[in-house]
């Protein structure tokens, strides 16, 4: 009986239009879960590829759409607050590149390990940083995650390494890593990334060789926004195939801007360190909106035009809520409640960051070795010293 | 409760100073964005008490004795000095990351419009890579400056520095020589430059007989001192203090100019202490210099060390054997820092004229913070303390 009302009520919905009666449709309409095609991977000394179909469930979609859409608000708010100056230092925006941390993150376990350099709020987020402590280390407070000491560009967490401001320095940390996962033989692995510009440094081709060498299972991760700061990738390498770069480690070039195809590539590549192949590359075609930091307008060497081109025909938030909703999987009212229950939770967080205390003056010194007990540490004044705990 | 104290310690300070144009220059951060902060201006009022700059800058006097002058600032100094060695030197080349559009902090501003893209071109993102690159260029004979683009970044480069530059001549019996190598790179403290963009690394340099570190107090002396670096036939370093790089505005002459190396500059005469310093901590000793005469009575002689390697030991053993106190201050960690060197020099050379301690006042022997810079750097408050202990000692 209640199937013959379901019924009747649909049907006077079609004749008035849809949209109005959102009561008629329950859950059970939906999709649970639905096999979409994405790009082909382009490969490097690989006999397979990822898959192209890929499924992805009712549940996963809506869960990656909230992740992205709380990371894209987290920066944004962040804009905002450093226009005001609340946030003051550097700070390196990651909005457009949102499905890369989704992507990885969905095919690894939070007790892998992972690293990356300074763009690392979106990292910070997906590896189990709340967003309060994000932004209260943003702002310099003692909610934050790093306790105020490091700012935007030194965030961590469990298993999250940072957050590393010398470009290109921490991917042989990352190796390293991922050689303490081998040795201690726990099947963990390390996503090691770095950028465009940081791929030309040379201690990244020193780790290419340690790590393939040793066999390590670290994921080396290139994400290719096409920019290093204000140069293009045209104009910085001899060879734009960076997923070719490792020579003698395997390689896949993946599209960015998708996150299940960033996701699918991420379980080919982790199945393929986790069976003790060893180290394998990945390229993400990505881009960032902002410019480097928030200093750089982003115009400069990139046209508007450009900039807007990516974010109408590519932004992988705008991609995940057309699949999701043209394969009824979930309802323009219901994505709208989850941007509506976003926007508090940053708005919540933002509140924090700007009254949380700031850390207390003691802090200055401590924590800069570790010792016990207390160490004296001198400074601006030869007669007066200070303490730090460790 | 410590925090808030001090902070309305800084407050009172910074209310009998005159703020003008340094809030503005002060809080520039890298390239274009000071349209952005006039247009917040209003938002300002509220927060500027805690992002003022820790020092006034003070200009140096018009030059007469090199022609023409032009108003300039820290940056425009620099690119004249490239400008009229790229005009004078046709093998001089300038690379680095980002030099080609004019730079993050506009120091090469229309030289590859001017000069052509052979001459002024950018490197890859490789720090180890320019550096040992720029050894070479110099060594084939071409006048090679290259940037980095902080003096936070210049570690990856420094094997190529202490290793390759510095030894060259010498153990190569005088055959070869990259002398013809300056190295360029922002310096300093900033007011919110954190861990990775305010260093002062002289002091690691300063350990490597063969190298030469300059660092300028103001336009007039960067260019005049870049030339002379350029010029020279040894390798050197030539810091450029970030935070004054729009702050700091003089009169400089347009054409080319030299000021010696390795000689230090009494910029005021004294009696009672002598304070040395170097780079934008010159400025704060300045103010020091007026607050003891005003408050203490005391007469200090301020003097720019200017060439950190090989240092004028003449000059600041001379002006201590006269007043008999030093006070060194710089914003590297004490440990370790260039102060100690100086120290450790004079006392040997003037143990029986001191009067009392050489007193050093520097940063904290920790890594440059984050939110607490204002507590780290040493400002005028501090020196000032250290002063009045020295003539009480």
């Amino acid at each position: 009986m209640l199937t013959n009302i379901s019924n009747v009520l649909r049907a006077c919905a079609q004749r008035n239009g849809a949209a109005a009666v959102v009561a008629a449709r329950t859950y059970a309409d939906f999709t649970t879960q639905a096999t979409f095609e994405v790009k082909k991977c382009d490969v490097f000394k690989l006999d397979e590829a990822p898959a192209t179909q890929v499924v992805m469930t009712r549940d996963e979609g809506l869960r990656y759409y909230r992740i992205m859409q709380t990371m894209r608000r987290m920066e944004l708010k962040a804009d905002q607050l450093y226009k005001q100056k609340i946030i003051r230092g550097f700070c390196h925006l990651y909005d457009g590149q949102e499905a890369c941390a989704v992507g990885i993150e969905a095919s690894i376990n939070l007790s892998d390990h992972l690293i990356t350099a300074y763009r690392a709020h979106g990292y910070t987020y997906t590896r189990g940083g709340t967003v309060k402590e994000i932004m209260a280390e943003l702002t310099g407070r003692r909610g934050g995650i790093a306790k105020g000491k490091g700012g935007s560009m030194h965030m961590y967490c469990k298993h999250f390494y940072g957050g590393n401001g010398i470009v290109g320095a921490q991917v042989p940390l990352g190796a390293g890593v991922a050689l303490a996962c081998k040795y201690q033989g726990n099947n963990e692995l390390c996503v090691c990334l770095y950028g465009d510009g940081a791929a030309n440094q040379g201690q990244i081709f020193e780790t290419y060789n340690m790590a393939a060498l040793w066999k390590l299972p670290v994921i080396f991760i290139c994400e290719n926004n096409r920019y290093g700061m204000g140069t293009s990738v045209e104009r910085a390498a001899a060879s734009t195939d960076y997923f070719k770069r490792g020579e003698f480690i395997p390689g896949l070039r993946v599209d960015g801007m998708d996150v299940l195809c960033v996701r699918e590539a991420t379980r080919f590549a982790a199945d393929h360190c986790r069976s003790g192949k060893g180290p394998i590359l990945m390229e993400l075609q990505t881009y960032r909106y902002h410019g480097h930091s928030m200093s750089d307008p982003g115009v400069s060497y990139r046209t508007r035009e450009e900039i807007q081109e990516v974010r109408s025909k590519s932004d992988p938030i705008s991609l995940l809520k057309d699949r999701m909703l043209s394969n009824n999987m979930a309802s323009v009212e219901e994505l709208k409640e989850i941007d509506v229950e976003v926007r508090k939770e940053i708005e919540d967080a933002a509140q924090f960051a700007t009254t949380d205390p700031e850390p207390p003056l003691d802090e200055l010194c401590n924590h800069v070795f570790s010792n016990n007990p207390p160490l004296e540490v001198r400074g601006t004044h030869p007669w007066a010293k200070l303490k730090s705990v460790s | 409760m410590m925090a808030a104290a001090a902070r309305f310690f800084i407050r009172g300070a910074n209310s009998k100073l005159s703020i003008s144009g340094v809030a503005a220059g002060a809080q520039s951060s890298l390239g274009a964005s000071l349209l952005k902060l006039s247009a917040s201006c209003n938002s300002r009022t509220k927060t500027q008490r805690r992002h003022v700059a820790h020092f006034t800058f003070q200009p140096d006097p018009v030059p007469t004795q090199y022609g023409p002058t032009q108003k300039m600032n820290l940056f425009q100094s620099v690119t004249s000095a490239l400008d009229n060695t790229l005009a004078n030197d046709p093998t001089a080349v300038i690379f680095g990351e980002d030099v080609a559009f004019g730079g993050v902090f506009r120091c090469t501003v229309g030289l590859r419009d001017k000069y052509g893209k052979d001459r002024v071109f950018n490197t890859p993102l490789c720090e180890q890579g320019i550096v040992g690159f720029g050894i070479g260029v110099a060594v084939a004979g071409a006048t090679a400056i290259a940037e980095i683009q902080f003096a936070d970044y210049i570690f990856p480069a420094f094997d190529q520095i202490v290793n390759e530059a510095a030894k060259y001549r010498y153990r190569s019996g005088n055959l070869f020589d990259c002398g013809n190598l300056t190295i360029r790179a922002p310096w300093g403290c900033v007011g919110h430059g954190s861990l990775y963009h305010s260093q002062s690394p002289e002091a690691f340099f300063a350990h490597c007989p063969g190298l030469k570190i300059v660092i300028p107090r103001g336009p007039v002396q960067a260019k005049g001192l870049l030339l002379s670096c350029i010029a020279d036939k040894n390798p050197c370093i030539f810091f450029e203090p970030k935070i004054l790089y729009r702050a700091a505005v003089e009169q400089v002459p347009v054409e080319a100019y030299t000021i010696p190396l390795s000689q230090a500059d009494i910029l005021e005469e004294g009696s009672d202490v002598t304070l040395v310093a170097w780079g934008t901590q010159i400025h704060v000793m300045r103010e020091v210099a007026n607050m003891a005469q005003e408050k203490l009575g005391v007469s200090c002689e301020v003097i720019d060390l200017q060439t950190i390697l090989p240092w004028d030991v003449e000059t600041v053993c001379k002006s201590v054997a006269k007043t008999g106190r030093l006070l060194i201050s710089h914003e590297a960690p004490i440990t370790g820092g260039f102060a100690a060197e100086i120290s450790s020099t004079v006392q040997e050379e003037c143990f029986l004229n001191l009067e009392a301690p050489i007193s050093r006042v520097c940063g904290y022997d920790t890594p440059f913070p984050h939110i607490f810079e204002p507590f780290y750097i040493p400002d005028k408050w501090k020196c000032f303390d250290a002063i009045k202990r020295m003539i009480n000692y």
